[in-house]
């Protein structure tokens, strides 16, 4: 708590402007300031603009007032500068909160945040207004982003338009001293939303083994019981998904490690304000949750409630308990809280379209009047080498900016084709959107141009040019070429190595790898080639490769992708052994058929592809029923990883595990096979930078690609490098696979963009 | 063969393989122009005419060659505006050293194919490159014929509701062309579609009339690239049903085999028709009546869509964007 202000008696009166920036607006920042200088005894005021918060202070107390600004901060708050002006006294007395300006003020949104406690405290006090109320919130919480359809953020602009507020309401928005001072989604039993269903409802029906679809912050949720294996198996039926891991949502922080083995940092993770899906190691004698929520994998993802219909729900499934000690005790009830999309099309959002399009998979529907304007999903996150990293970056997170530290033109970036996100760029700062998904279906494509056209207008900017890949048959890129201005092509690995160099601020030449799926790659500006393992040297906007994997056949394009066998047939052709294709693959009638042909197929540097012919290799699997499902399997069969001796050669750059596959290809133990191929991978990687590091005199070296969502891999390999005295850089701010790539893109086409607008001046 | 050889020895060649092979009145008049009567029915009508250059490897493959591919894709592209063709050209660049034997049969299929077409080489033109200049031989036909007075079909003229009509099973052309260049010895042997689509073009004409909005053969590109070509000049979307296309199981267990996928794959006897849906039974029944329409289908509908998406609904009732391809089927997942 707050302790009282220092006198300072005599301390002679003094006036200065504040500059704060960082993520000061919409987070309760102005009534915080506020009543600060009433507590210290300042004149002056504070407003929101352009660039953040500006504070005219004025007394004989700013140096005190200025360290608490930075340490007692609000909770959603990030102070990232406070810039001092030193002003000539003008006798001023009060201090006041000043109304926003137009323009581009106040234009960066906040992102959505978690229920906070002081809410939780009214949610479940009898005597308060907000009881049991499905939407309650103050400055400190709540939905933002999610239910903002313009800028500025106020509340005309918001979800919130159509609920005008009640006295008590409006009471509460106008006074600075309270906690809802200015909180856009005020709101109570008596004048905001409604939930369709009560509490008690929607409990009886989960207890009942339903299936639940229920509204949530940015799109709505299937619900069920996580424990009951007849329920979770009709809901995999229902959804037609067959293996990909369900997330599950817990009562409380405290009930998280009935389920699962979470660490600190996945606990700390767990409860932030964005409140992410969490990935830790299940627990094997701990609450057994249904083995359908997670087949075959050795790491769960578990949710805290982030809305108060969330904890609502909990509350009913234990009874109604009275008083708060049940919110801190562990409870062995789990749901599962999968995305409401069929079949890989977006997140629902609207109650009408929920009616429509789960009708066939929720046994019960629960809408609320609130509309959600922006669909968002769950964020996932995990912990890798000791610190958060993201799995899939959306709810409660976008659109927090990356700093680039410096001011460029501002791009729009279109992200791959899986996994799309878009990059906006205004001044020294990069927005990226929230995870859009595969741009397979017509309803993607449309989120993806929502969100791009929502993106732009909240920024308030128009793109002076348009970052896509190489890649001729994205979508994005199709769509890029239809924009209008004009478009930088970016590779796909440099654009990885480029993201992750970008959001540690890391400028060029920065030695980076993309460990990766696909991407095209491009040879004396030509583009060609099946890329996928690559050492690259990144520089604004140019880029060399230094090394890739040796080639590997690609047999059957996409196909290989789905199907690990045909990249473990294209491992044995690497090592003389196509011959035992067929024999190795009994129940795959073409196996040795395209081992037949396999010397005419494509070939690709893909490490993600090596996975797959490893898995292929030792059995994990034939066929994928998801993209990385081998991968992720192969990840959970590796206890301690270990090191083939003489498993990979490497010369002039290029990598070659061939030794390696020649040895998963005699191995018949699945576990020993995947740790040697972890092991023997991480030491050829670490050799494979460390030379090139060396030879080209780099200590830092990003890491990019989809591959480092795999956690023994990152670890294995940041020790490693760490071990040769270099300084790995994780993607902890963006996921490391396409997800993050439109920051890559963004960033090298600005520098693109930069080099020709000075070469132009230069010329004239 | 050999380059650079006088205007003697060309007009040798031309004797020897080509005027044989294609012999028909107009040809033996013997002139660098050809001179035909105005046809029948030419008033109140309208003429079209088309261009096309072949260019395939292997040659000789599976159900055809350059010949016949030659006077069946002119043919068909006169066709598919409701016409009926009625006279050929054909231009030959040939490599020097190519094999007179090759050439000859070439000269063979071209013949046969447009006599069991019924519609003649009248003009043609024949030049020798220096080695490594072409690749083997090369082939340019170009055709005109006739749409009878009323009928007017185009591709900007698809209307939501539409029925979508396939004549036939597709990917087969592609897929022979691929495994005779690939080697690839299947059990059962995949041929070519190549055929001369005018027949059933004059029987779906006579039983949809101006119901019928629009024909395309959906060649290089396949079924997804000709449908995306519709939907967009039509301003539409057009959803199909994977479940109602016909594919040949060997089609399917080849495309397997290389990665493809059987809608980006060239036909060279199959047809698309947008035909109002009133009729859609009558023209499907018409079809399916004519020896190269027997496996015809209703593939899909046309549907009101501002940003002019081809979906395919799958078994499952999900549905994706049916892409059209730069070029080659490039990998995607990353
Ligand atoms: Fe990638
Ligand atoms: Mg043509
Ligand atoms: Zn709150
Ligand atoms: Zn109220």
């Amino acid at each position: 708590m707050l302790s009282a202000p220092p006198k300072e008696p005599g301390a002679p009166v003094s006036r200065e402007r504040l500059r704060l920036r960082g993520v000061v607006q919409g987070v309760g920042m102005r009534p915080f300031v506020f009543g600060l200088a009433e507590r210290f005894g300042l004149a002056g005021s504070v407003r929101n603009d352009a660039e953040g918060v500006l504070i005219e202070a004025e007394g004989s107390a700013i140096e005190a007032f200025v360290a608490a600004l930075r340490e007692n901060a609000p909770p959603l708050a990030r102070i990232d500068a406070v810039e001092r002006t030193v002003l000539v006294p003008t006798g001023e007395r009060g201090f006041a909160i000043v109304a926003s300006v137009g323009g581009r003020a106040a234009t960066l949104v906040p992102a959505d945040a978690a229920t906070c406690t002081a809410c939780l405290d009214e949610l479940f006090d009898p005597a308060s207004r907000f009881h049991l109320y499905p939407f309650v919130n103050c400055t400190h919480c709540g939905p933002r982003y999610t239910i903002t359809r313009r800028v500025p953020y106020d509340r005309p602009n918001t979800a919130m338009a159509g609920f005008a507020m009640c006295p008590a309401c409006a009471a509460a928005y106008e006074n600075p001293r309270d906690r809802r001072f200015h909180a856009e989604p005020v709101a109570c039993p008596v004048c905001g939303p409604q939930l369709s269903h009560s509490a008690g409802e929607i409990a009886a029906a989960i207890r009942a083994g339903r299936i639940v679809a229920l509204k949530g912050i940015g799109g709505f949720h299937l619900m069920c019981d996580a424990t009951d294996e007849a329920v979770v198996a009709e809901l995999r039926r229902r959804k037609r998904r067959d293996a990909k891991p369900f997330a599950v949502m817990v009562a409380n922080a405290a009930s998280l490690a009935l389920f699962a083995a979470p660490g600190a940092a996945h606990l700390a993770l767990a409860e932030t304000p964005a409140r992410p899906i969490v990935l830790m190691p299940l627990r094997g004698d701990g609450e057994r949750l249904a083995p359908s929520v997670a087949p075959s994998l050795a790491q769960v993802g578990l949710v805290l409630p982030y809305a108060p219909v969330h904890h609502l729900l909990f509350h009913a499934l234990l009874g109604c308990p009275d008083g708060r000690a049940w919110r801190e005790a562990p409870h062995p009830v789990a749901l599962v809280a999968t995305s409401a999309n069929p079949g890989g099309e977006p997140l629902v959002v609207d109650d009408a379209d929920a009616r429509r399009r789960l009708a066939g998979i929720a046994d019960l529907i629960v809408g609320h009047g609130r509309p959600i304007v922006v669909r968002a999903d769950d964020s996932v996150m995990t912990v890798i080498d000791g610190a958060p990293a993201f799995v899939r970056r959306a709810r409660g997170v976008v659109p927090d900016p990356v700093d680039l530290g410096r001011d460029g033109p501002c791009v729009l970036a279109l992200g791959a084709h899986l996994k799309a996100t878009v990059c906006v760029t205004r001044g020294r700062e990069a927005f990226v959107s929230q995870h859009v998904g595969d741009l397979d279906t017509a309803e993607t494509v449309t989120f993806y141009r929502e969100t791009i056209a929502h993106l732009t207008a909240i920024l308030d900017v128009t793109p002076e040019g348009v970052a896509c890949d190489l890649h001729p048959d994205y979508r994005s890129t199709r769509l890029a070429e239809e924009l209008g201005p004009p478009v930088v092509r970016v590779q796909h690995h440099a654009a990885h190595v480029a993201a992750v160099a970008a959001e540690h601020g890391v400028p060029g030449p920065v030695l980076g790898v993309a460990l990766d799926g696909h991407g095209i790659g491009e040879t004396d500006g030509q583009p060609g080639g099946n890329w996928g393992g690559e050492l690259i040297e990144v520089d604004g906007a140019g880029w060399r490769r230094l090394g890739h994997l040796a080639p590997l056949a690609l047999p059957g394009g996409d196909r290989a992708a789905r199907e690990p066998w045909r990249m473990a047939v294209a491992a044995l052709a690497a090592i003389g052994r196509a011959g035992e294709a067929a024999c190795r693959f009994p129940a795959v009638t073409i196996a040795g058929a395209l081992a037949a042909r396999i010397d005419g197929a494509p070939v690709t540097t893909s490490l993600g592809r090596l996975f797959d012919a490893a898995a292929g290799l030792l059995g994990v699997r034939t066929h994928q029923a998801h993209e990385g499902q081998a991968a992720m399997e192969l990840e959970a069969l590796c206890g301690a990883p270990r090191t083939l001796a003489h498993g990979f050669v490497l010369a002039d750059g290029v990598l070659d595990f061939a030794p390696l596959l020649a040895a998963l290809a005699d191995c018949d133990d699945a576990r020993a096979g995947a740790a040697l191929f972890h092991g023997t991978l991480i030491a050829g990687l670490g050799a494979w930078i460390g030379e090139a590091a060396q030879a080209r005199d780099h200590r830092t070296v990003a890491l990019g690609g989809g591959c480092l969502m795999n956690r023994v891999l990152a670890e294995g390999l940041a020790a490693d490098l760490r071990g040769r005295g270099l300084v790995p850089l994780l993607a902890r701010k963006l996921p490391p696979n396409d997800g993050g790539l439109s920051l890559g893109q963004a960033v090298m086409a600005r520098a693109a963009m930069a080099s020709a607008s000075a070469a132009a001046g230069g010329s004239q | 063969l050999t380059h650079g050889a006088g205007g003697r020895a060309m007009a040798q060649l031309i004797a020897d393989i080509f005027a044989p092979a294609l012999a028909n009145p107009y040809l033996a008049q013997g002139n660098d122009q050809a001179a035909m009567p105005l046809p029948a029915g030419a008033a109140g009508g309208r003429l079209v005419m088309t261009t096309d250059g072949y260019v395939v490897s292997p040659l000789f493959f599976p159900g055809g060659d350059i010949g016949s591919l030659a006077v069946h894709g002119t043919i068909n592209d006169i066709a598919m505006s409701g016409a009926v063709p009625l006279w050929l050209s054909a231009s030959f660049i040939i490599e020097e050293g190519f094999p007179l034997a090759d050439l000859q049969r070439i000269a063979a299929s071209m013949g046969a194919a447009a006599r069991d077409a019924g519609v003649p080489v009248v003009t043609g033109d024949t030049k020798v490159v220096e080695r490594g200049k072409a690749d083997g031989v090369f082939v340019a036909t170009a055709g005109v014929g006739l749409v009878p007075a009323g009928l007017e079909l185009s591709g900007d003229r698809a209307r939501p509701g539409d029925a979508v009509l396939l004549s036939g099973s597709i990917g087969d052309h592609g897929v022979a062309i691929m495994s005779s260049r690939e080697n690839l010895e299947f059990e059962t042997a995949i041929v070519s579609d190549s055929a001369a689509l005018h027949g059933l073009v004059a029987a779906m004409v006579a039983a949809a009339g101006p119901s019928l909005r629009l024909m395309r053969d959906p060649t290089r590109g396949g079924l997804a690239a000709t449908l995306n070509e519709v939907a967009h000049q039509s301003g539409v979307g057009i959803v199909i049903e994977e479940e109602a296309i016909p594919v040949k199981p060997e089609v399917a267990a080849a495309c397997e085999l290389l990665g493809l996928e059987p809608l980006n794959v060239a036909n060279e006897g199959k047809l698309v028709a947008v035909v109002a849906a009133e009729v859609a039974d009558t023209l499907l029944a018409a079809m399916r009546a004519h020896p190269l329409g027997r496996d015809a289908a209703c593939v899909g509908t046309v549907v009101d869509d501002p940003h002019r998406f081809v979906q395919m609904t799958t078994a499952f009732g999900g549905g994706r964007i049916v892409d059209w391809l730069a070029g080659e089927q490039l990998p995607r997942i990353c």
